[in-house]
């Protein structure tokens, strides 16, 4: 655990929160039957395919899940070196028509929300757009609000949220600690 | 990553392995209905170019636009260059219109080290005279990972005049640095006088070589080397060190051919092998426009 | 034209690095020398504690690009330049426009050299006419004239016919003349652009092999000596040249041959830069090249260190490698050069020094009045180094008019303080006067 931080959802709480963002999404979409979920790449992804398999657990529905890469339509390139990019999968069969869920682990200032909204343009024309989060951490700079939230937590600009994730990290859970300054970086983690 | 591209000896391991797994990302671009990115929004790429090389200046533009830079298209013909402008005022020129990069093919080696010295933006080094061609070896190692599925242990054979050839260079540096073992096969005449200290080995016997090699890369024969007595005569080169389908029979099985282009039919490479799926020289081409826009990408698209 | 006329008396000048003396300057002759002299009256005293005393340095290889390129150079600035390196004679290279391939034109050299007063200029007579290579020039006028020329070279370019070079080295007997061949051979460096080696290699430029200089001496050697004749080589840049110089001088061969500070000191991975300043005829060579011409000019097998000063305007040498001019200026730089390379590395001592850079070029280009030991009753002709002012090269700062310096940004240990060119300061207090 980084110095000064403290566990505000432990592996079970992120559990349950992300059973109950399933659940949300197959209300909310009627059944499911157009959804399509796109996780923001680090954490974003293995948390869209949690959602995937929890929703074939209680409708028995294989959700088109992918990733969707939004380094090159960054705001912030400019502040910062060259980074490398993650990966973009489109489920065959596209997202025209779709409902498109797009999933990540912390909204802060909505700045990548906004990139996958463009980056999202290029690749098709979804019925709908949808956000799913895990944490909401507060302090918007756009107008952009999440569909599905895990947990939303209060927090200082001088604290820091991290996510942590079996998938990429070794063990679930997410932490609130001071912030380490970033250059460049607008929001928590990513 | 680095602020310009001039040579492929000047890359790392891991940053040549990112310029490769950008491209395979920047690849999928080209599938999608819109072929562009909106990451180098309001930058200027200059491609100035001193010879002509219509593929390799149209891949690179190509690249810049999918990237949405503005780009300029420099030729030595009909502009100042051509009533004698030096390279440093055509720089200073540029640096003073604001471009962020400039592509620079030009018949001098070193050209791109020199402009690199005056001008602020990034120099990409599109060829410069008989040193180094580094988007053409990327392309190359790009083009061979996805073929054969890795480059550590590759066994690279590069066929032809490697003395005068830029591509040879940047790819005996590049294949070197990742993990490739090259084998340069040409006639004495066309090899370095140093080539023993090359990071590479050195072969007169193509029909030797061939068995133990996955890839092999022909480079194109000039016919002025025969009046420069490198070889007796076209055929006596064909013969020697031309592959035809005989020769391409004796490679492994799932062994690729590579051309940089343009080839010369009938002298380094036959039609036969040419038109053979297993040569990659239109995927080369394909592939050429998704590496230059991961350069111009690593190069232009941060602080 | 520098006017202080009168007796100088230089107090405590360590003469060809021995122990200090003083040295009376007056009527243009070294008057005396001696320990504790008395000044005379009227004479400025030089306080040359520390300083080495030599006597002035003779250049035979000097490019000083009159008539024609005086935006390189002209015999003024030139003589100026070299005045400020501790020179009190150069020769001034055939290589201009028109090509000091006539009397007419040799005249006008020399006398420009007169008139600028900082150094004799003796002008190089052209083996060949226009330095085309293909008939003699009128040798025996440019040797007859009031010029006296007696060094005769189409450097820059190779006199390569065998047969030509033959006709030359006898031609040159008649009145004790010499050939000074540029020995390049032209078909194996057509378009060469460096030394041939792992560094051009790898940069792809195209190289220029030690064979080429190699092969051309070890010819001219046979020729000389086959018909009796003086032959010296130019810028001597291999160790293969270097151990063919050797060989023939062991068979009595009258063969006398030059190095030049930046061969003494550069190598040509310097060129990785693609800066064309490294750029020069013959190219740099390598380490291995530079530690056999350090031992060759250390036991005379070279005789001589000699510039080739070449200036350059900005805008020949600010282009890419390829289409830049070839040559470095470096009259000022090349007895700092030699300290370095030389007497700091116990390879030569300043009497040595003293006899590879005046006695002994002096006396293969024939000039009297130079190269003379430091005595009384010889001409006023001295030069004061100071062995321990390290100082930053800077070509901007140099009085020639070309700043095109490889050794730019280097320190070298040393600089000239004072020139007197037959008992009149050209330059005093580091500053030409």
């Amino acid at each position: 655990m980084p110095d000064g931080a403290r566990a505000v959802l432990d592996g079970p709480e992120i559990n349950r929160a992300l059973t109950r963002i399933a659940h949300e999404v197959l209300e909310r979409t009627k059944g499911g039957r157009r959804v399509t979920l796109l996780g923001i790449p680090s954490r974003g992804v293995p948390l869209a395919r949690r959602l995937a398999q929890r929703i074939e657990r209680v409708e028995d529905l294989k959700v088109p899940t992918g990733s969707l890469d939004i380094t090159m339509y960054r705001d912030d390139l400019r502040l910062a070196p060259a980074r490398a990019l993650g990966k973009t999968e489109i489920p065959t069969g596209g997202l025209d028509d779709r409902v498109v869920v797009l999933v990540d682990d912390v909204l802060f200032s909505g700045r990548t929300v906004r990139a996958a909204l463009d980056a999202l343009g290029d690749l098709g024309r979804p019925r709908a757009v949808q956000l799913a989060v895990l944490v909401d951490r507060g302090h918007r700079e756009l107008p952009i609000r999440a569909d599905y939230v895990g947990k939303n937590l209060p927090t200082s600009l001088r604290e820091n949220v991290t996510v942590r994730l079996t998938e990429t990290d070794g063990h679930d859970a997410v932490l609130l600690g001071p912030a380490r300054p970033r250059p460049g970086a607008t929001e928590g983690d990513e | 990553m680095m602020r310009h591209l001039l040579s492929t000896g000047d890359l790392t391991r891991d940053e040549a392995t990112l310029v490769l797994d950008t491209a395979a990302e920047l690849a999928r671009v080209g599938d999608r209905s819109v072929k562009k990115l909106p990451t180098l929004r309001g930058r200027t790429v200059v491609n100035l170019f001193y010879e002509d090389s219509t593929r390799t200046r149209t891949s690179f533009e190509l690249a810049a636009k999918r990237l949405s830079a503005d780009v300029i298209n420099f030729s030595a013909k009909g502009s100042s260059v051509s009533k004698g402008e030096s390279l440093k005022d055509t720089a200073l020129t540029l640096q003073a219109m604001g471009a962020d990069g400039v592509v620079i093919r030009h018949s001098a080696s070193g050209a791109a080290h020199r402009l690199a010295n005056w001008v602020d933006g990034s120099v990409l080094n599109a060829g410069d005279g008989t040193h180094e061609h580094p988007t053409q070896a990327l392309l190359d190692a790009f083009t061979m990972r996805s073929r054969l599925g890795r480059l550590e242990g590759l066994r690279v054979a590069i066929v032809g005049d490697i003395l005068h050839s830029r591509v040879a260079r940047s790819n005996v540096l590049l294949l070197n640095t990742l993990g490739a073992h090259v084998t340069l096969v040409a006639p004495p005449t066309l090899l370095p006088v140093s080539v023993h200290t090359w990071p590479c080995e050195v072969s007169y016997d193509l029909d030797d070589v061939l068995p133990k090699s996955d890839v092999v890369m022909l480079l194109r024969v000039q016919a002025e080397r025969m009046t420069e007595s490198y070889f007796p005569s076209v055929r006596e080169y064909s013969r020697n060190y031309g592959l035809d389908g005989e020769r391409l029979a004796r490679m492994p099985q799932d062994a690729i051919v590579m051309h940089p282009g343009p080839m010369v039919r009938g002298v380094e490479i036959s039609a036969e092998v040419a038109d053979s799926p297993r040569c990659t020289v239109t995927e080369q081409v394909a592939n050429g426009v998704s590496l230059r826009m991961a350069v111009l990408y690593l190069l232009l698209g941060g602080s | 034209m520098p006017d202080t006329h009168g007796p100088h008396l230089i107090r405590r000048a360590r003469a060809l690095g021995g122990d200090p003396v003083d040295i009376l300057l007056a009527d243009g002759r070294i008057a005396a020398l001696g320990p504790d002299l008395d000044a005379p009256e009227g004479a400025e005293t030089v306080d040359a504690d520390g300083l080495i005393a030599l006597p002035g340095l003779v250049d035979l290889h000097t490019h000083l690009r009159e008539p024609g390129r005086e935006d390189a150079e002209t015999v003024a600035t030139g003589s100026r330049s070299a005045a400020m390196g501790g020179y009190t004679a150069v020769h001034a290279m055939a290589n201009t426009d028109p090509v000091a391939d006539t009397a007419g034109v040799v005249e006008q050299v020399w006398r420009l050299g007169r008139e600028a007063g900082y150094c004799d200029v003796r002008p190089v007579g052209a083996v060949t006419v226009g330095l085309a290579g293909e008939r003699l020039a009128e040798i025996g006028a440019m040797a007859d004239s009031a010029a006296q020329v007696r060094v005769f070279s189409d450097d820059g370019v190779c006199v390569s016919d065998a047969l030509l070079m033959r006709r030359a080295l006898e031609y040159v007997k008649a009145f004790d003349g010499v050939v000074a061949q540029h020995a390049q051979e032209p078909r194996l460096t057509e378009g060469a652009q460096m030394n041939e080696g792992c560094v051009s290699d790898r940069l792809g430029l195209p190289g220029w092999p030690a064979v080429a200089e190699e092969a051309v001496i070890a010819r001219d050697c046979l020729l000389a000596q086959h018909v009796g004749s003086r032959l010296h080589v130019c810028h001597v840049s291999t160790r293969g040249s270097v151990d063919i110089i050797r060989w023939a001088k062991a068979r009595g061969c009258d063969v006398t041959a030059e190095v030049t500070p930046h061969h003494l000191l550069l190598t040509d991975d310097l060129v990785e830069s693609y800066d064309p300043v490294y750029k020069v005829n013959p190219p740099l060579r390598t380490a291995e090249d530079v530690r056999a011409l350090r031992e060759g000019l250390a036991d005379g097998t070279i005789d001589i260190v000699a510039t080739d000063h070449a200036p350059h305007p900005v805008e020949a040498k600010e282009t890419e490698w390829s289409t830049a001019a070839m040559g470095m200026v470096g009259l000022e730089t090349a007895l700092a050069v030699v300290q370095h390379t030389m007497v700091d590395t116990g390879l030569l001592t300043w009497d040595r020094v003293a006899d590879r850079m005046s006695a002994a070029p002096a006396r293969i280009g024939r000039v009297s009045g130079h190269g003379r030991d430091l005595a009384a009753g010889e001409p006023a002709n001295v030069v004061l180094y100071d062995p321990a002012a390290p100082v930053e090269v800077d070509g901007a700062a140099m009085a020639t008019k070309s700043g095109n310096t490889p050794f730019r940004g280097m320190t070298l240990p040393g600089r000239v303080r004072a020139t007197f060119l037959r008992g009149v300061p050209t330059v005093m207090e580091g500053k030409i006067s």
